[in-house]
């Protein structure tokens, strides 16, 4: 009997090495036959993304332009904002400011992405308009400020969690010597906790590459090779829920199409995961 | 007034006008909540009516309403909670209980670790591929279940592993010296301590499932759907779908059902977290110490 439920609990956790082994199965086996057609090199260099419409193309770099826009957008909102709450919640604000502003930037991050989406084409695209008349039905800017907005609470939430590591000791040593408080956060506690503001920095942007929602419905549906942020674009996660919005029979090129950017969108978030998880072991080392 | 002087006040001054400057970014952050909050409501509310809450969708405004969304996502809920939650509470008894320290279990926790970090998209072309083509599930509400259940899975199994681990190891000891097997204490000792913290985990879980858009798209829960899901084998279409699908016409009319739509979802998902702080009061109260 132990035996038993012993083999079976442990099925259960492997369920989740299953699930890896599978997203990597599944990823690859269709992004090899892709490649089979499309060479590898005409996907990664190529300027034209257009394999639903004739003549086909597949370079994928419009997308990749198009994500990195919305990227960037996220993280000129996310990353001082996100930043600076921290710094406030951390070295300013007492315990009950604390007791009301952590929920708060809890519930925004509790908030569903789509409902992001709905904000950014109700609230924030018609602002950019009046303030800018260029700016397109369908634009980047829109997307990139809202996927900042929602990735904001896990920065401030992160940055919190590396501002507080730090101890009080240097903090003391520093104020003892007549530093203000500016002086003691920008030249003391920011840089001894530079690796953990960091890795919260690379986690935002390896949320913002993934997130479909809000850029499918604000960002548009135009593969552009352009770096306007006032014009339509297309992400990678935005493309492939257009294909599957539309009917592709299983084992066309179009649908093979789905899964070389899902494997790309895969391998990047992946990689900058990794890279965050690496920095934040490494310094929770540091003072213990 | 010495340069000295001068400086000393130069930089007092320099330090007030950065705590106001972090002050007021913190405010701005905070008012988002309320500037969403206010504009969802002001477009939403005249809407959200009894007629909304028991209508299909329809190509007129004015009788659309949000029953099969709402039907869905309980059907998409149930089933994802049926599914997930013994896989991932019973993968966390292993984990905590059973398995011994080594590679194993090193690697499936790193494996966790990195699968909570996979977009959910990638969740929807994983169940895209498997559960509506492989296995021939095609659009049902369980093959949304099952993705939703992969995609919620490391959360729950994280939430579960913190609340075990806070079950003093005393107890353990205690039972197992009265000659309890290892899934004697986990039944009768660690599980009941530790369930306050499991069910709080599942709730957050749960209500994610809720929320997600994207994978439900890929595995087609987009297309017009006029009735209740009567089966786990049946189309369906959920909220956040059915928001998705009035937010992306252009019709202002439109726009305001996708309130609604939005109003209902925030209040599913405040329901499900007021009963998770609720649980977590309680089990704060009794318990070992």
């Amino acid at each position: 009997m132990e035996q038993v439920l012993r083999w079976l609990f442990f099925a259960c956790a492997a369920i989740s090495v299953l699930t890896t082994l599978a997203v990597v199965g599944v990823l690859s086996i269709e992004t090899f036959n892709f490649f089979q057609q499309v060479p590898a090199a005409d996907f990664l260099f190529g300027t034209r993304w257009t394999p639903l419409l004739e003549p086909k193309s597949y370079g994928i770099l419009p997308l990749l332009f198009g994500t990195t826009l919305i990227v960037i957008g996220a993280a000129i909102v996310a990353l001082p904002v996100g930043l600076a709450c921290a710094i406030y919640l951390s070295e300013y604000a007492g315990a009950r400011t604390r007791d009301v502003v952590k929920p708060i930037l809890e519930i925004l991050a509790g908030i569903p992405t789509i409902v992001y989406g709905f904000f950014a084409i109700t609230f924030v695209t018609p602002i950019l308009r009046t303030l800018i008349p260029s700016t397109e039905v369908f634009n980047a800017a829109s997307a990139g400020i809202v996927v900042g907005i929602m990735v904001l609470p896990m920065v401030a939430s992160l940055c919190d969690d590396a501002l507080r590591a730090v101890p009080n000791a240097l903090r003391d040593g520093a104020y003892s010597l007549g530093a203000t408080s500016f002086e003691v956060t920008a030249r003391i506690v920011v840089p001894a906790s530079l690796s953990g503001i960091f890795a919260a920095f690379v986690l935002a942007i390896s949320r913002a590459i993934g997130e479909t929602m809000a850029v499918t419905l604000a960002a548009g549906a135009t593969p552009n090779l352009t770096l306007n942020p006032l014009e339509s674009i297309q992400t990678m996660t935005a493309y492939i829920v257009q294909v599957s919005l539309g009917d592709t029979p299983a084992g066309t090129l179009s649908y093979q199409t789905l899964f070389a950017v899902g494997a790309v969108l895969f391998s990047m978030t992946l990689i900058l995961n990794l890279i965050a998880n690496a920095i934040m072991n490494r310094y929770r080392d540091v003072y213990e | 007034m010495t340069p000295q002087a001068q400086l000393l006040k130069k930089r007092h001054r320099i330090s007030a006008a950065f705590k106001l400057f972090c002050l007021s970014v913190t405010c701005l952050a905070v008012s988002i909540l309320g500037i969403l909050i206010l504009e969802v409501t002001l477009l939403g509310l005249p809407w959200l009516n009894a007629d909304f809450l028991t209508s299909f969708p329809s190509r007129f405004p004015e009788k659309a309403g949000i029953l099969a969304g709402l039907a869905g996502t309980l059907w998409l809920v149930t089933l994802t909670a049926a599914i997930a939650i013994p896989i991932g509470v019973l993968a966390a008894v292993y984990l905590e209980e059973y398995a011994k320290p080594g590679r194993v279990a090193t690697l499936i926790t790193i494996n966790i670790a990195n699968l909570a970090g996979v977009p959910s998209i990638v969740y929807g072309i994983l169940g895209l591929a498997i559960f509506v083509r492989f296995l021939g599930l095609e659009r049902s509400v369980l093959a949304g279940a099952m993705t939703m259940s992969l995609l919620i899975l490391p959360v729950i199994i994280i939430a579960s592993r913190e609340a075990i681990k806070a079950v003093p190891s005393s107890l353990r000891q205690v039972a197992f010296a009265l000659g309890a097997t290892r899934w004697q204490v986990t039944r009768d000792h660690v599980l009941p301590q530790a369930m306050p913290g499991i069910l709080t985990g599942v709730i957050l879980a749960l209500s994610r499932a809720i929320g997600e858009t994207a994978p439900l798209i890929m595995i087609g829960a987009l297309t017009y759907i006029a009735f209740v899901p009567e089966g786990p084998m049946d189309e369906f279409t959920a909220l956040p779908i059915q928001i998705y699908n009035w937010t992306s016409r252009p019709q202002e009319a439109f726009h305001e059902l996708a309130s609604a739509g939005i109003i209902v979802l925030l209040l599913v998902l405040l329901i499900m977290n007021a009963t998770a702080v609720w649980i977590r009061y309680r089990g704060s109260k009794n318990k070992f110490k």
